[in-house]
């Protein structure tokens, strides 16, 4: 009968077994590579504020996450959509993802920034206000940064 | 030939490690199996009361370590089984008393004689744990559907891999099939999938078990409990033999529910 009932009403609520699946995906993650999740948190701002520093990259789409297939297995991945200098419309020229653990991955991403060194030797009058700014916040999140790891445990 | 040691470890206290050694001890010699149950858990002595072998403890595992008393002394005989044997914890020491060599060494001379050597590990990662550890053959991590025991099982499995020891095999114990069914709770399938480890058993809840401790007769004594079914099949499963899993599905059909009447199930 309940299921009947659960049937026909489409069983709008998730139940909270889902959301302990959910929970102690996240919390093993970070637990199996010794990175609690404000760490990590730290370290994909500081990539972001290095990565900032060379190339454009659409802040609003970038994804830095931990994939883990099992318990032996976890990768760090980034994918950093980088702006076109040209479109000042803000329309990435190419969605580059960085795989930290695939060279080949890694290699497309050099080969976009060479691209984008390219374009910007092209274009140098252009390319000056954004990367500045972005540089700027980097370097401010970075200060934030230190100050509080250095109340932190560094991962063993 | 040799015995094997096996250690049920969890993590965290409380999910019935102490309750699934008792059992797996009463399975495996009801098996026919010559079998020795070892209650590691220094200071906070349990499985004597839940096997009910309390009222017969003279020597205990660190008098047996201490060399006061002989292993063969040392051992209290069940009351049923004449081949399941217990070494009690030792209630005024602390886990100190024992180094994981002591058990390495107590654990050689038994599994001449035995067929199983039973360890039940204190809950913690600490030296009780590493005393239960350091003999095993295989390790049996015994976990709830919940939150807080399966990341404490994710935690002992890699120290049970950096040991050499793994991988461990699973038990999940308290399944409720009810609250599986409602998305209310972790189903067997979830865990697999968050630990990556086998499964040995599933033991759905059962009051039985509750009676069980009170009156110190394992529920595998117990014909009628489902939870000693389980219990019974796990066993079976650690002498290499194939068991099916029991459908544990508490909605049955009204066919299904015929034909158990008809069965007198």
């Amino acid at each position: 009968m309940t299921s009947l009932l659960n049937r026909l009403f489409g069983r709008a609520k998730i139940g909270s077994g889902a959301t302990a699946k959910n929970r102690l995906r996240f919390v093993l993650q970070h637990d199996r590579i010794n990175l609690p999740p404000e760490r990590a948190e730290e370290m994909k701002k500081e990539i972001l504020a290095v990565i900032v520093k060379y190339l454009a990259v659409d802040r609003e789409r970038v994804e830095i996450d931990l994939e883990q297939r099992d318990r032996t297995h976890s990768k760090l991945v980034a994918e950093l959509p980088i702006v076109n200098e040209t479109d000042k419309n803000a329309r990435p020229a190419a969605e580059v993802s960085a795989i930290a653990e695939s060279n080949g991955a890694v290699k497309t991403a050099d080969d976009e920034a060479d691209k984008v060194g390219e374009d910007s030797a092209a274009k140098p009058a252009k390319k000056e206000p954004i990367p500045k700014a972005a540089v700027g916040e980097a370097a401010e999140e970075n200060d934030n940064k230190q100050r509080g790891s250095s109340a932190q445990k560094p991962p063993v | 030939m040799a015995g094997k040691v096996v250690t049920i470890s969890s993590g965290k206290g409380g999910v019935g490690k102490t309750t699934a050694t008792a059992n797996l001890g009463i399975s495996l010699a009801s098996l026919g199996k010559r079998v020795v149950v070892i209650d590691a858990d220094i200071g906070l002595r349990n499985l004597d009361v839940i096997m009910g072998l309390e009222n017969r403890i003279v020597y205990d595992l660190v008098d047996i370590v201490e060399g006061r008393s002989k292993l063969r002394q040392s051992m209290i005989k069940h009351k049923k089984f004449e081949d399941l044997f217990l070494i009690p914890a030792a209630q005024t020491r602390d886990k100190m008393a024992v180094s994981p060599d002591d058990m390495v060494k107590l654990t050689d001379e038994l599994r001449d004689d035995f067929d199983y050597v039973l360890i039940d590990s204190p809950a913690g990662i600490e030296r009780g744990f590493r005393n239960a550890l350091e003999p095993a053959d295989e390790v049996v991590i015994v976990t709830n559907p919940e939150v807080s025991a399966v990341r404490d099982a994710d935690r002992i499995t890699g120290l049970i891999e950096a040991a050499d020891k793994g991988p461990g095999r699973l038990i999940i114990n308290r399944l409720k099939p009810d609250l599986v069914k409602k998305g209310e709770m972790l189903s067997s399938d979830d865990v697999y999938d968050i630990l990556g480890l086998s499964i040995i058993g599933i033991i759905p809840e059962d009051e039985l078990v509750l009676s069980a401790s009170n009156s110190g007769i394992p529920v595998t004594l117990n014909t009628n409990s489902k939870a000693g079914m389980a219990f019974n099949n796990v066993a079976r499963r650690l002498t290499g033999e194939d068991v099916p899993f029991m459908n544990l599905n508490g909605h049955r059909s009204f066919l299904q529910r015929v034909i158990s009447l008809l069965e007198g199930r």
